[in-house]
């Protein structure tokens, strides 16, 4: 066995705190190594080709690179050694970066530190043995979850290029938070005229089918070949027949709260979210229908033209088969009115979130498009914006920044000003202002100089009702000093927060997120739209609060990864998996028991008895049949037990 | 922060997708972190047969930590709800080996908790350090 060790200075990202060229020397001593070096940046072309170089030169069987994180570039040099004509897998990284380097400033202990890491790479590798990948049939059909217009846009792009979509969207209509905005900045275009002519382009597509009020229940399999249970809510209406004339919602005599709306108004209990809603079909929202609840009414079944109600509609599952996932769940509101009692907590009528005013701004809302005060129905003379509320606030566990608020703040700002007449008073309350997508530090400014709007720096500290009137105190910390302006309508620059549920979407599809409840990409650099699950991927806010620009930036560069994907007729499976040794296996069957994905199987020998065998290209690798095994004849290749008893023996022994 | 090295030696058992990558993260965001811990990769905790500890103490480990992701999101969809059974259960034994039971420990850490584990193998390292080396060699 001939080893080669490769110790990276990464720059000075690891040589400020270990001494590389040191160590290069020292782990020479080591058993089985006959090359070492260290290389000022190893993953470099010049550095990788070193590595090729010295296989070919030195012979080496096994190599270990002393770097950065496994999860950084164990791929990049598996391809290197792979190259140059060694088994990828006969290779190990020694993370002396994020483990070591990174965490330390002792330079001594650090360099003693990372040669244990190394001697434990080292050990790893002596046990390694060539392992060959299998390959899968691929399904090349799509499901993206949610439909606003991140999902849109992806379902769009890779339905062009021929592939099969399902959107799936648990809402009655696509459209998302987007199709509730009135316009969109900087250019302060009509939202509706951007998104619906998509909508009907999704829905008219004849590669993507739109699954609308319905949610994923379960996810199986593996990139490729995932099989997804949809539930499909119960509408009580037959949407087969429903033809979306709204004449039931006319009718409809009960009233429940509007989501869509966010609470500005209230919707009948059978409704359709807005006009251009797609699909067009109505819903009925049971907890407030009269039939529901009290057993009688049945107006919209009278009235219903095409005889579409049913009140004794079940939920129904679906099975679809795809080889991709792409989550595009979006994002919420904050609930601002739970963590802001200095702002009335929500029971001050003329406050309300950035989101309600958007409804009230936008022509199809529930005031027609015209602003007025909740409390009296006047138009508001003096409208005082707060930015960052639920934003950039470790006191209400919301350290980030939403991205959004101030710039719908600034339309909003100057939407009023068209709106209600120049000669109404316009404020924002900013801490700073984000401006920083293409051409938005100039709307910003126009919204200043072109529209008068008052900028004041500080923070708001207390809304109360007084004499009518709102009365927002807070700090001018430009000018140092107090002020407390009469409002007649306070809208909170509501920041965004992740959706509902995404956690537990997150569990059904085994990807990961943050404390927040925003999906986590792979690397936020390398891999910023996949997730640590392969054939997973992401796509606008539901990762990080997003503008609509950028989501959609997004989205297509998650097509353009889909599509990589699929662009493959098969699939190389990781060859790290569990392996039987059928000559041990007393057929107790607990591997099957407890393995999540149904890989090991009775297999019948010749003799009439069964063993266990682990079908390869179902086993993702997770190895835990091998530690639930009583008699240990499972084996977890790349990860075999010895390989880490002698890693410990390594790191406990020197 | 414990400066003093060579003092004591932990082993931290991890899984490849939640810890290792939290791990990572406080690299990546150069949260200071002692010295006496030497981390081992596993792809899941469920990988984790309860001995493999046992070995580390035999081998002479001051301190075993075993770290993966929180339950309910196992990558692997329920590897750690197997885990933590067995992780339980060692915890009870170790007293009857002889091994002071802080001497052990399983902890979830997900991949962006990178400041959580900061905080977990500082204060195991110190409370394991406080203990010392342990007495009596093999188990």
């Amino acid at each position: 066995m001939r080893i080669g060790v490769f110790i990276c200075h990464c720059g000075t990202n690891i040589a400020a705190t270990v001494d590389s060229h040191g160590l290069a020397e020292r782990a020479a001593e080591l058993k089985d190594v006959v090359h070492t070096e260290d290389v000022m940046y190893t993953c470099s072309e010049p550095g990788q080709a070193g590595i090729q170089r010295a296989i070919r030169e030195k012979g080496l069987t096994r190599v270990v690179v002393a770097a950065c994180s496994p999860q950084m570039h164990e791929v990049t040099f598996r391809r290197c050694v792979e190259d140059a004509g060694l088994n990828p897998h006969l290779f190990e990284m020694a993370n002396i970066r994020e483990h070591c380097s990174w965490i330390h400033d002792d330079k001594e202990l650090a360099t003693e530190k990372a040669y244990e890491i190394i001697k434990m790479a080292v050990a790893k590798v002596r046990t390694a043995e060539p392992l060959f990948p299998n390959e899968v049939d691929v399904n090349k059909d799509v499901l993206v979850i949610g439909g606003g217009v991140a999902g849109i846009q992806v379902a769009l792009d890779l339905a062009d290029a021929g592939l099969k979509v399902t959107i799936v969207e648990r809402e009655t209509t696509i459209g998302g938070t987007m199709a509730r905005l009135d316009k969109t900045f900087p250019t302060i275009d009509c939202s509706a005229c951007i998104l619906t002519p998509r909508m009907v382009d999704a829905a008219h597509h004849e590669n993507i089918t739109i699954m609308a009020y319905s949610e994923v229940d379960r996810v199986q399999g593996y990139v490729g070949n995932f099989v997804v249970d949809i539930k499909r809510k119960a509408a009580m209406v037959d949407w087969n027949r429903c033809i979306g004339c709204e004449l039931c919602v006319q009718k409809c005599p009960a009233r429940g709260p509007d989501y869509f709306n966010a609470g500005l108004a209230e919707t009948k209990a059978i409704y359709i979210p807005f006009p251009q809603a797609v699909p067009k079909r109505a819903a009925i929202q049971t907890d407030y229908c009269r039939w529901f609840q009290q057993g009688k009414c049945r107006v919209c079944s009278r009235v219903c033209p095409a005889n579409a109600i049913d009140y004794d509609q079940q939920d129904t599952y679906v099975q679809r088969k795809v080889g991709a996932i792409v989550v595009a769940t979006g994002m919420d509101v904050f609930p601002w009115e739970e963590y802001y009692p200095q702002y009335g907590g929500g029971r001050i009528p003329d406050v309300i979130s950035g989101l309600q005013y958007e409804r009230m701004l936008n022509a199809s809302g529930p005031t027609g498009g015209h602003v007025h005060r909740i409390s009296n129905h006047e138009e508001p003379k003096t409208v005082v914006f707060i930015q960052c509320v639920g934003s950039r606030d470790e006191a209400v566990g919301r350290p980030y920044c939403s991205s959004v608020c101030c710039m719908y703040t600034a339309k909003q700002a100057i939407l009023t000003k068209s709106h209600c007449g120049d000669d109404t008073d316009v404020y924002v309350f900013y801490i700073d202002i984000r401006a920083t997508g293409k051409g938005y530090e100039e709307f910003i400014k126009r919204a200043q100089s072109e529209f008068g709007v008052n900028y004041v720096r500080g923070r708001v500290s207390k809304l109360y009702e007084d004499n009518g009137k709102v009365m927002v105190r807070g700090m001018d910390t430009l000018l140092g000093h107090q002020v407390e302006i009469p409002a007649d309508l306070v809208i909170l620059a509501t920041g965004t927060t992740s959706a509902e549920g995404a956690p537990q979407l997150a569990q059904t599809l085994n990807i990961s997120y943050d404390e927040f409840g925003f999906f986590k990409e792979s690397h936020p650099k390398l891999r910023p739209v996949e997730t640590n699950t392969a054939g997973i991927f992401l796509a606008g806010a539901c990762q990080s609060p997003k503008d609509i620009p950028t989501s959609v930036a997004q989205a297509s560069g998650t097509a353009s990864k889909v599509l990589g994907l699929l662009a493959k007729d098969k699939l190389k499976t990781s060859p790290e998996v569990a392996v039987v040794d059928q000559s041990r296996c007393v057929g107790c069957w607990k591997c099957i028991d407890v393995c999540p994905f149904s890989a090991p199987e009775k297999q019948e020998l010749r003799d009439g008895t069964s063993r266990s065998h682990v079908i390869e290209t179902v086993c993702q690798g997770c190895g835990i049949c091998v530690a639930t095994c009583p008699v240990n004849c499972i084996s977890l290749k790349g990860f075999t037990t010895d390989s880490l008893i002698d890693q410990l023996e390594e790191a406990l022994l020197g | 922060m414990t400066d003093s090295s060579g003092n004591v030696k932990i082993i931290a058992i991890v899984c490849n997708w939640c810890s290792y990558a939290g791990a990572d993260g406080a690299g990546t965001a150069r949260l200071k972190q002692p010295y006496d811990f030497r981390v081992m990769r596993v792809p899941c905790t469920g990988r984790v047969d309860p001995l493999l500890a046992l070995k580390a103490f035999e081998k002479g480990a001051d301190g075993v930590l075993i770290s993966g992701c929180h339950p309910g999101d196992c990558h692997y969809s329920e590897g750690n709800y197997y885990a933590r059974r067995k992780f339980e259960l060692l915890k009870r034994m170790l007293p009857h080996l002889g091994i002071e039971p802080e001497r052990y420990t399983y902890t979830w850490v997900s991949a962006s908790e990178a400041a959580r584990w900061q905080q977990v193998v500082t204060n195991f390292v110190t409370k394991v350090g406080e203990l010392g080396p342990r007495q009596g060699g093999a188990l």
